[in-house]
């Protein structure tokens, strides 16, 4: 621990509720501004997915308010749907909320170590979404490119509607995205290296800390490469460069493009988004560990293990993209190499679902929501890893790609385990966070009707995806052997809607507990190890009230032989440790 | 609680499972030579991929239920242990060679598919994309394609006219442009694909046949029908408001049916 520090993040406490609550330099509050931002941003993703399931059911339906859905207006729904998801809900809820809350009490730490970095990170993100939303409102709409933007679709205003001003309001926002990412990132690296209180070594750190450390890491190095990607892009739409355009024309009408690549932008686009696909899960992984751990009663099985798994798949993450291109004319070698790379990062990933089978192994398992929630990432995590070396084989990746077997598998492993995990995380901390439970009875009420609900949404898109149904048609009315998986299609969207719903029963609990929930009867109401618990419930504005904690055990000591309790903290005097 | 789990994790196993073994959505009807070594593949992927799905949601859901909290029913405290080094490195040695193995299974297949070119004496077609639209060219008897030219393109006028042929060049005279691909049953076609505008994706489902159409390249792929009948093809990349109805037909006939077939299309020339 440098001596320096201290010096650096030793602000007051803010007077004044504009200080405090909305331009705060507070790593607590600003996580908090993270979680609200990530809430409202999974609810319009999910809004805009209930548009989609209905118009792909009844594809001349009339919407109230809405009326009806064209096809350009599908294809800006899911444009959507994809990028607030993936940005502003799997990047901003696991790692700038809980991250940014968490990760510096986990570690002993009074603040993050760039308190001015951190508020603006989370500004720029929040300038971000209301761009992305803007492109709604300008004329042509959202764009229809995908979340994936792939040129020359993305690149060429004549392409479609949606392609103009909303095309370029949808790339600033990504822009902007980065650029607070970026910020968080450093934020992030320099905390978790620097801010650890003494004796909290690095194979101390809890789970989570890991996850969120190998993720900034992550973010740090893909974002970048994403933000270049978005300038390029910009200059091919609005200043006649050529980098993703190569000679051609649209209608018959040349674009007065030539010599572009429009590979150039799949490579680079990719690099970012296979991390980004680790960015999303990665902080869900960690907690999940943690999860198991606390409710089983029982260290974690394997921890250096987990670690290093951890670290593999941080690593690997940066060399499998190709494997989103096989079928994208780049060369049947590459594809070989990036085929055998994927395969490659399943090993670290089965290793960390033997770790949590081995945690709940022989542990005295205590079913609170968080666990529930827990249990139901590790199944679906395991479903995702399971279908992903179908997808990760090219032969039979000729046949997938692009098809439902293709969304059913990253919506389990990237979209639901992460939320999953978002979930867990919310039922966990929020009596830290608030000094209140949430209520038992609806946190279980909300766990079955998701964990089934997203079954019967994404089992059955394996199924269909195996028949060939095709992602982004607007409708499935115009070819034959799509058209004959209507049936099926209405069981979706009817699981869909029964699941949406019961998204509300969470966010009920969450406002209502936060006000008329039950006391949290102590300030560790789990009964878990780490410093965290330690603190009042919420923490006060340096974390410790003036202490510095002082770390002499591993993060997962539960059950430990001869100890008072069935779990000791790591700022307890020091177990006789037979590691 | 622990069981209420159980019942919900193996039933979604079981569940699951039945569907892929009973096959109730399962691939179309193979028609192409490489169709059955593909669909062996997707059966031994799902095979040693299901063992492990169902053995971690049964180990799972049978965990969460053995090894609940039974309060004060039982003394016992939870298992004090870390984790087992012997374990950790069977399982991870076990999951690299069953992963790399499958892997290198299907390799023969991927070189044979997109590997080794098309073997001379093989049927070309010009397949070319465009915002929303499939056409598909034939050398005609010189065996050769003519040249194209961007700035000819005109979709209004179809066929030729939307390709840019450019009339002036002697090998683009005897050049067949359709809208329907006809092939040969039993020859190997060599495709060459193309785009005018952004990426398509060429795939017709019973050839198990998938290829990017990519704006300023040309790619040849390759693939071989054994049956006849009519066999529907679809736009597999996202490439604008159409999409969805950018679809068609490839029609695999004899080999007297095809040469009839392209002789006809030659006379309508004249």
């Amino acid at each position: 621990m440098a001596t320096h520090e201290h010096a650096v993040h030793a602000h007051a406490a803010p007077q004044g509720f504009i200080r405090k609550y909305i331009f705060s330099l507070d790593h607590k509050v600003i996580g908090l501004q993270y979680y609200f931002l990530a809430l409202a941003a999974v609810f319009t993703g999910m809004f805009l997915s209930l548009l989609m399931r209905i118009h792909l059911v009844w594809p001349n339906a009339t919407i109230p308010f809405f009326g009806d859905i064209k096809p350009e207006q599908y294809l800006s729904l899911l444009t959507m749907h994809g990028t607030i998801m993936v940005f502003f809900v799997l990047t901003t809820a696991p790692q700038g909320g809980f991250g940014n809350y968490f990760l510096p009490i986990q570690i002993g730490a009074p603040d993050m170590a760039f308190p001015v970095l951190n508020m603006l990170s989370f500004w720029t993100t929040f300038l971000g979404f209301i761009v992305l939303l803007a492109a709604f409102f300008v004329t042509g709409g959202a764009p229809l490119h995908g979340w994936t933007g792939y040129a020359p679709l993305s690149a060429l205003q004549s392409a479609g509607p949606g392609e103009g001003l909303g095309a370029d309001l949808w790339i600033t926002s990504i822009a902007i995205f980065c650029i607070g990412a970026l910020m968080g990132a450093l934020n992030f690296i320099t905390t978790t290296l620097d801010m650890r209180a003494k004796g909290m070594s690095l194979m101390r750190m809890p789970l989570t800390v890991w996850a969120w450390f190998i993720t900034a890491i992550l973010g740090l190095l893909a974002f970048g490469v994403l933000l270049s990607a978005g300038i390029l892009l910009l200059m091919d739409r609005n200043l006649g460069t050529s980098f993703f355009v190569p000679l051609g024309t649209v209608n018959g009408i040349l674009t007065g493009h030539k010599g572009g690549s429009p590979l150039l932008w799949q490579h680079l686009f990719w690099f970012f988004g296979h991390p980004e696909v680790y960015i999303a899960i990665l902080p869900a992984m960690g907690l999940c560990s943690q999860l198991l751990s606390v409710f089983s009663r029982k260290p974690i099985f394997g921890y250096k293990a987990m670690v290093y798994a951890i670290m593999a798949i941080g690593f690997l993450g940066f060399m499998v993209w190709g494997h989103h291109m096989f079928m994208s004319g780049m060369s049947p070698y590459t594809a070989f190499s990036f085929s055998v790379l994927t395969m490659g990062i399943g090993v670290p990933s089965a290793i960390k679902t033997f770790n949590w089978l081995g945690t709940l192994w022989r542990g005295r398992i205590r079913f609170a929501s968080p666990m529930l929630f827990a249990i139901g990432f590790v199944s679906l995590f395991v479903v995702g890893g399971i279908s992903g070396p179908f997808l990760a084989q090219p032969v039979l990746d000729i046949y997938l790609h692009e098809t439902f077997f293709v969304i059913a598998h990253f919506h389990l492993i990237m979209g639901v385990a992460s939320i999953f995990g978002i979930f867990a995380a919310t039922y966990y901390w929020f009596p830290k966070m608030f000094g209140r439970m949430m209520n038992e009875t609806l946190g279980r009420m909300h766990f079955f009707l998701t964990f089934i609900g997203a079954y019967c949404i994404f089992m059955p898109m394996h199924f269909t995806g195996m028949g060939g149904l095709l992602r982004r048609y607007s409708q499935y009315t115009e070819v034959a052997w799509m058209h004959n998986m209507a049936g099926v299609n209405k069981f979706i969207s009817y699981a869909a809607f029964v699941t949406i719903a019961s998204q509300f029963i969470f966010l009920f609990n969450l406002f209502w507990s936060m006000f008329k929930g039950e006391k949290a009867t102590s300030d560790n109401p789990w009964e878990a190890t780490t410093l965290e618990w330690t603190t009042a419930s919420p923490p006060p504005h340096d974390n410790f009230g003036g202490v510095t904690p002082v770390v002499h055990n591993g993060p997962y000591e539960y059950s430990v032989p001869g100890a008072p309790r069935d779990f000791v903290m790591q700022s307890d005097p020091p177990i006789e440790s037979k590691h | 609680m622990g069981l209420v789990l159980l019942v919900v994790i193996w039933l979604i196993t079981i569940l699951g499972s039945y569907f892929i073994i009973a096959k109730t959505w399962w691939l179309p009807v193979g028609a192409s030579a490489a169709a059955a070594g593909i669909d062996h593949h997707f059966t031994v992927s799902y095979i040693l991929m299901g063992a492990v799905f169902i053995a971690a949601q049964l180990g799972l859901g049978w965990f969460v239920w053995k090894y609940r909290d039974k309060g004060s029913a039982s003394k016992e405290p939870a298992h004090y242990s870390h984790g087992n080094t012997t374990l950790e490195a069977v399982w991870t040695v076990l999951t690299i060679i069953l992963f790399v193995g499958l892997n290198l299974a299907s390799h023969s297949i991927w070189a044979s598919e997109r590997l080794a070119d098309a073997k001379p004496g093989a049927v070309q077609v010009e397949v070319t994309g465009m915002q929303f639209a499939w056409y598909f060219r034939y050398t005609g008897p010189d065996g050769k394609f003519g040249s194209t030219k961007p700035e000819l393109e005109d979709a209004s006028l179809g066929g030729a006219g939307a390709l840019g042929l450019d009339s002036t060049d002697l090998a683009s005279k005897d050049d067949i442009v359709s809208g329907v691909m006809v092939v040969p049953v039993n020859r190997e076609i060599e495709v060459i694909l193309r785009s005018h505008d952004v990426i398509h994706s060429f795939f017709v489902p019973n050839m198990r046949f998938k290829q990017d159409a990519v704006p300023g390249l040309a790619i040849h792929m390759h693939f071989t029908p054994i049956q006849t009948g009519d066999f529907e093809l679809a736009c597999a990349e996202l490439c604008g408001l159409g999409h969805y109805k950018m679809h068609g037909i490839v029609k695999v006939v004899s080999q007297e049916e095809f040469d009839k077939w392209l002789a006809d299309r030659e006379a309508e020339k004249q």
